[in-house]
């Protein structure tokens, strides 16, 4: 499996996205210019240009028309995905941290950093069909608990709304009323922030990856425990395979901590396991600095990591990897 | 208020009466202000009033009293109270109005006797051991004492009654881990605030947790050498626990302040060290040892004085002490223990805990010295004097007669290290001799045959005369002894034995291991195998070396490593990353030709300690017969393993089986509510209809080209 090095970006990645149908890979990193790729073979087709600040994440609609992206500009950005232009601009007064689309992409869910004495938000914007509509009206605003909110994704049938972040704890909102529904308690839950959330293809499940070095997959309707992935890192990214019964989980020690002057100190390896009997599969070593992002391809053959160096690693599984045996 | 005496219908009825529904209190989050508890006990303060019973002091630590002195009239009252001040201003500071001396009120003469109060109780103590006896003049020889004292021996009863004699009590089975069924080993790991006992169960591939508890100890813990106790340090002192499930304490050993603990061999007795910083600056550092009997917990002899009496080293003089300062000799008896001076050596017998011939044994600049694991034999190394005129030397001392059974003069000798192979056969002197220029130094050994008539001495240099020696180390109840030397970054590994040519035994060289990454050896405590562990800068490679047939069993890698203890049977390797660094904490577990057998992380990992065993109680001969009939015993055990091997598998499967089920029946029903929510997820979509789920998705690529016009640009050409 020989990876393909995609370097496009001056800063750390941030945050990995695949369109539907899997032929473009978006990028976001700290750098202010969210890119897309060909899924392929890792070319460069374009930039989004207009952040100011750090791009923390982004989403693409189900038609790839559409892409929105949540930065440290304190702005949420709706693009046109063909032609790079800005649709919309969504002020808030603190950065935005995270944005996911809706089913049926007429809404998206954005989270905002505890900023200046404002408390984070988790907040519900609708997305008009025609950009020339558009308005900033939040449907929803949940003030959100203590810390930062890391990652909200919508739940099954865009019910509920799934939030994690620096408290370690998982909570279900209600996404009509903002009801908190139901959130995981001390025993089976994280011990340290939770750095990522991965929804499976058919949202009936989702992992979460935490500086705990652990990452956990749960139940999105009753918000069970399913499996735990015990690691000797910090987790900072995770992704279900949506072919296989596996997963990835990313991440190394923090920059902070990278003293050592051999690489395989840090552990920047992303790592297999299996998804049902919570074993190691196996690692794809690469990157140098952390993991901070990955993502499966939708149909399961690829995947990509984006890392603390800058780097977007995409890697083509050859075909001894769909005959693993555990 | 009393919570804990209502019963509960009184409490409900309370409640009642405040109209108070319970079932919606929430007791956990009830918060009592802090340092009130309301008369509510909480469940552990039982234990805790049992575990610390304070000391109660009376608060009149600090002063003395001095007796003897001169009566004399309200007209000298003042001068001798400035002499009395004089005096005791010196030892420490006297508290304002801290002097007082009675006045016989009918002859308004002094009683003879004053009261001194100090700042602190540690003054007081000292001024008591310095003035204690102090001339005045000729009959008037001060008697100090702590008035504490005073009020202890008041209070003690005129009247003898005889001690109430305690019915015995059976102890605990404090062998009872040897006991175990499948003979494992145990091992204590530290990690953050928690200590635990585990067994080594390399069958299950797993630790078996025996005990554990947080908060154990204050800074470490420690086996005793035969494996019988556990000590645990605390501010207080150290305490031993040990027992047949649980670990109970057996005793405490009261030391305030305690640093570094050391067991005498034999498991007789305990050392405690502590040393506390002086009140003013200018002094060293004082010092206190404990001998404590281990058997009793009674306190046998203790020592006081400045760090300066206790740091070993002749003439030149390190810097802080070198822990164990006393070491034991001879043998697992325990008869003596001993500790450098300047220019003597201090050996002290534990019969009496008196010096040896009530004398300290004096040898003129004497900088190292230790003892044989096995006899009351000492080896001493002086080194040179008078600029080359008087040699080095080294010399074995027989105790208790102090008669030198062996010495050697050595030259141009700038340090010497002394290694006792572990029955007492050998000793090694590694030499570090200057080269004729004087400017580097060379290695070589000076080997005592110390069972054998005269004790031969044999000179051993290396091939390499200028190879740097990293490390050496003798075979246990062996004959043979490895070194490490070399001076590049790849250095040589060479095996000696001592027992080659026939009856007049040599030593000689077995064979030399090329550009090995190792600056470390760990041999196996059965002898014949050897780790070659490259630790800090080699990142941790191991080499599992087997030195009979001369060749490499394995090599593996524990990357960082920093510790590596053999199982006290030789049958297992533990490696170890401890909290030195923040990353990689934990530990593996080998087996001893170089398997890796299990992996714990651990953060904030500190120490591992395997349980040392006493020595096998087999004879020698029947260990041989055992040996030789190896293949009979080992039938039984391997049977053994390959049934718990088999469970193991059938385990295993069994547990992927009932996992994959559990998943299908979750799948199960997410693929149920998928179903059911089509129609709404189709609604939510705007009756968009392909939903990717399930069915495979065909889709025709299109090649679309797409134009876009940048800019429209005239420009006439000629």
């Amino acid at each position: 499996m020989r990876p393909i090095l995609m370097k496009g970006h001056e800063r750390p990645l941030t945050f990995l996205k695949y369109s539907r149908e899997g032929d473009l890979l978006f990028s976001c990193a700290k750098d202010h210019t969210p890119t897309v790729w060909f899924a392929d073979d890792g070319e460069r087709l374009g930039t989004y240009r207009g952040h100011n600040g750090a791009v923390w994440c982004c989403d693409v609609s189900r038609d790839s028309t559409r892409l929105v992206t949540g930065s440290a500009d304190q702005s949420v950005k709706l693009w046109d995905v063909q032609t790079g232009t800005q649709l919309y601009t969504f002020n808030f007064n603190s950065p935005a941290r995270s944005v996911d689309f809706s089913v049926g992409d007429k809404l998206v869910v954005i989270t905002t950093d505890p900023f200046m004495g404002n408390p984070s938000t988790i907040q519900v914007k609708r997305i008009a069909r025609d950009p020339a509509d558009q308005t900033s009206d939040s449907v929803l605003t949940i003030k959100g608990p203590q810390g930062r909110i890391n990652r909200a994704v919508w739940g099954p049938l865009n019910k509920t709304i799934i939030s994690a972040g620096e408290d370690s704890i998982i909570r279900i909102w209600d996404a009509e009323t903002g009801n908190l529904l139901k959130e995981t308690d001390k025993e089976s839950g994280h011990q340290k922030t939770i750095s990522s959330l991965c929804m499976s293809a058919d949202k009936s499940h989702f992992l979460t990856g935490s500086a705990d070095k652990s990452a956990k997959l749960w139940d999105s309707r009753s918000l069970t425990l399913l499996k735990t992935y015990q690691m000797d890192r910090p987790v900072n990214a995770v992704a279900i395979s949506p072919l296989l019964d596996h997963v990835v989980i990313g991440g190394g020690q923090e920059a902070v901590n990278v003293t050592m002057t051999d690489r395989r100190a840090g552990k920047f390896e992303a790592k297999f396991y299996h998804k049902i009997l919570q074993d190691e599969i196996g690692g794809v070593k690469g990157h140098f600095g952390p993991i901070n992002a990955l993502a499966f391809n939708p149909d399961g053959r690829s995947f990509s990591s984006g890392g603390e160096d800058g780097y977007v690693r995409l890697h083509h599984f050859d075909p001894e990897y769909f005959s693993i045996r555990m | 208020m009393a919570a804990a005496a209502l019963s509960m219908p009184e409490i409900e009825n309370k409640a009642m009466n405040l109209g108070i529904d319970l079932s919606t209190i929430d007791f956990d989050n009830i918060v009592l202000p802090p340092g009130d508890d309301f008369g509510i006990n909480s469940d552990d303060e039982d234990i805790l009033h049992e575990e610390e019973a304070p000391e109660f002091e009376t608060g009149y630590g600090n002063v003395i009293v001095v007796d003897n002195l001169p009566v004399v009239s309200p007209e000298k009252f003042a001068k001798l109270e400035g002499v009395i001040r004089k005096i005791y201003s010196q030892t420490g500071v006297i508290k304002e109005g801290g002097l007082w001396m009675p006045v016989n009120p009918d002859t308004n003469m002094t009683l003879g006797y004053c009261f001194i109060e100090f700042n602190t109780a540690q003054e007081a103590k000292e001024a008591k051991e310095k003035t204690d006896g102090y001339k005045l003049d000729k009959s008037h020889i001060f008697v100090v004492d702590m008035f504490d004292d005073i009020d202890r021996y008041m209070n003690v009863p005129d009247e003898w009654t005889p001690a109430e004699i305690k019915p015995y009590e059976a102890g605990d089975h404090l062998q009872h881990w040897l006991t175990d069924e499948k003979a494992r080993d145990q091992f204590v790991i530290r990690a953050g605030t928690v200590t635990e006992i585990f067994w080594n169960d390399a069958r299950q591939v797993r630790p078996d947790p025996v005990y554990q508890r947080q908060y154990w100890t204050d800074s470490f813990v420690q086996w005793s050498p035969l494996g019988t106790y556990l000590a645990t340090v605390h501010r207080q002192g150290a305490a031993v626990w040990g027992g047949k499930s649980t670990f109970n304490r057996i005793h405490r050993f009261p030391h305030n302040q305690v640093k570094h603990i050391d067991f005498s061999p034999g498991e007789r007795f305990l050392v405690t060290y502590s040393s506390q910083e002086p009140s003013n600056p200018r002094d060293t550092h004082r010092v206190v040892l404990n001998i404590f009997d281990l058997g009793t917990g009674k306190l046998m002899r203790d020592f006081r004085g400045s760090v300066d009496d206790f740091t070993t080293g002749g003439s030149g003089g390190l810097s802080g002490i070198s822990w164990p300062i006393f070491k034991w000799g001879g043998g697992k008896e325990d008869k003596y223990f001993a500790r450098i001076g300047k220019n003597a050596i201090y050996v002290y017998e534990t019969e009496t805990f008196i010096l040896v011939d009530k004398k300290s044994y004096k040898v003129d600049n004497v900088v190292d010295f230790s003892w044989s694991p096995t006899d009351s034999i000492l080896a001493l190394f002086v080194p040179e004097l008078g600029g080359g005129n008087q040699p080095a030397r080294v010399s074995l001392v027989q105790m208790p007669g102090k008669v030198e059974l062996r010495q050697k003069n050595l030259f141009s000798v700038s340090d010497c290290k002394m290694y006792w192979q572990s029955n007492g056969e050998y000793l090694a002197v590694k030499v570090d001799r200057y080269t004729k220029t004087k400017k580097s130094t060379y290695t070589g050994f000076e080997l005592f045959r110390i069972k054998e008539r005269d004790i031969p001495i044999e000179v051993l240099e290396l091939d390499n005369k200028n190879d740097k020696i990293i490390a050496f180390a003798w075979e246990p109840k062996g004959h043979r002894f490895a070194v490490i030397h070399g001076d590049g970054p790849r250095p040589d590994v060479s095996f000696y034995s001592m027992k080659t040519g026939g009856i007049t035994a040599r030593v000689s060289k077995l064979t030399t291991l090329k550009a090995k990454q190792a600056n470390a050896l760990y041999w196996s405590p059965a002898g014949r195998f050897i780790v070659l562990a490259g630790l800090k800068g080699f990142n941790g490679q191991l080499e599992f070396y087997n030195v009979d047939d001369l060749e490499t069993m394995a090599t593996g890698e524990h990357f960082m490593c920093t510790d590596i203890e053999w199982d006290p049977t030789g049958r297992y390797v533990a490696t170890a990353v401890t909290s030195v660094h923040e990353m990689e904490n934990g530990f593996h577990i080998w087996s001893f030709n170089g398997k890796l057998l299990y992996r714990i992380p651990k953060d904030h990992f500190f120490q591992f300690q395997w349980r040392p065993r006493p020595p096998s109680l087999l004879s020698p001969e029947k260990e041989e017969e055992i040996s030789r009939n190896l293949r009979k015993y080992s039938k039984k055990y391997e049977a053994e393993d390959q049934d718990v091997s088999l469970a193991l598998s059938e385990q295993d499967r069994k547990k992927r089986r009932s996992l994959q089920e559990e998943w299908e029946t979750w799948t199960a029903r997410w693929k149920q509510y998928h179903e059911e929510e089509r129609e709404l997820r189709l609604q939510l979509r705007d009756g968009e209809a392909s939903d990717d789920e399930g069915s495979q998705e065909q889709y025709e690529a299109k090649e679309v080209e797409a134009e876009e016009v940048l800019d429209v640009h005239e420009e006439i050409v000629d």
